[in-house]
């Protein structure tokens, strides 16, 4: 279980809506309490593969998301990717380059605008599952940081 | 000696490579991780031959991209 605030889904889906007609990607930090995941940070970073279709996160702000969580005592729980143009699930591509088994993926599908569906997985050997996401209400706690 | 990864100390009986701390660190896919060692980037060309010493901050991660099949 992943869970995040509302202003989390609306920085996620403002960089994905912003970085039209590409993919957009960014990353995810927080806590682990009792397997449970805990969005404290949403983090949009720069697709290098500047594609419709591909994202490729850069490495060096992948390490400077990382170094600026561990200083405030969290940690990347997961990633996010958009969909211009199909569902939110993991395309045979996204399955083969999910490396990290730790991680969640979570994929923002803008196919209807009107109604974008965020969708969160594990993908451990290309063996996807899906991982239930709670968004709250509330903004408490809610911090942002873009590098874009 | 100690090291550090990722943040945390990890103690190592002997100098070891970089190639073999990423087994160590039970890295399955070494081919797709980027290193930074001491704040620099090492290719993955260089793990075998990179040596740790005493001291050293490792920062590893995974590739992370994904997209339509080309
Ligand atoms: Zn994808």
């Amino acid at each position: 279980m992943i869970i995040l605030t509302k202003e989390h889904y609306r920085r996620i889906l403002a960089h994905a809506l912003d970085s039209l007609p590409l993919e957009a990607c960014g990353l995810l930090v927080g806590s682990i309490e009792e397997d449970v995941k805990i969005v404290k940070k949403v983090y949009g970073l720069t697709n290098m593969d500047q594609s419709p279709e591909h994202f490729t996160m850069d490495p060096r702000e992948q390490f400077d998301v990382m170094k600026d969580a561990r200083k405030s005592g969290l940690v990347v729980l997961g990633n996010f990717h958009s969909h211009p143009a199909t569902p939110a699930r993991p395309s045979a591509e996204d399955m083969r380059l999910a490396y990290d088994p730790e991680a969640s993926y979570l994929i923002l599908s803008l196919r209807d605008q009107e109604k974008p569906v965020l969708k969160s997985f594990r993908i451990r050997e290309r063996e996807v599952e899906e991982e239930p996401i709670t968004i709250l209400s509330g903004n408490d706690s809610f911090e942002e940081k873009a590098f874009s | 000696m100690i090291v550090k990864v990722n943040g945390n100390e990890v103690v190592l009986e002997k100098a070891i490579s970089l190639k073999e701390l990423l087994v160590v660190q039970q890295v399955r896919t070494p081919e797709y991780v980027t290193v930074q060692l001491n704040n620099e980037f090492i290719s993955a060309g260089s793990f075998e031959d990179t040596l740790i010493k005493d001291g050293d901050e490792i920062e590893f991660l995974y590739f992370m991209g994904g997209g339509q099949a080309l």
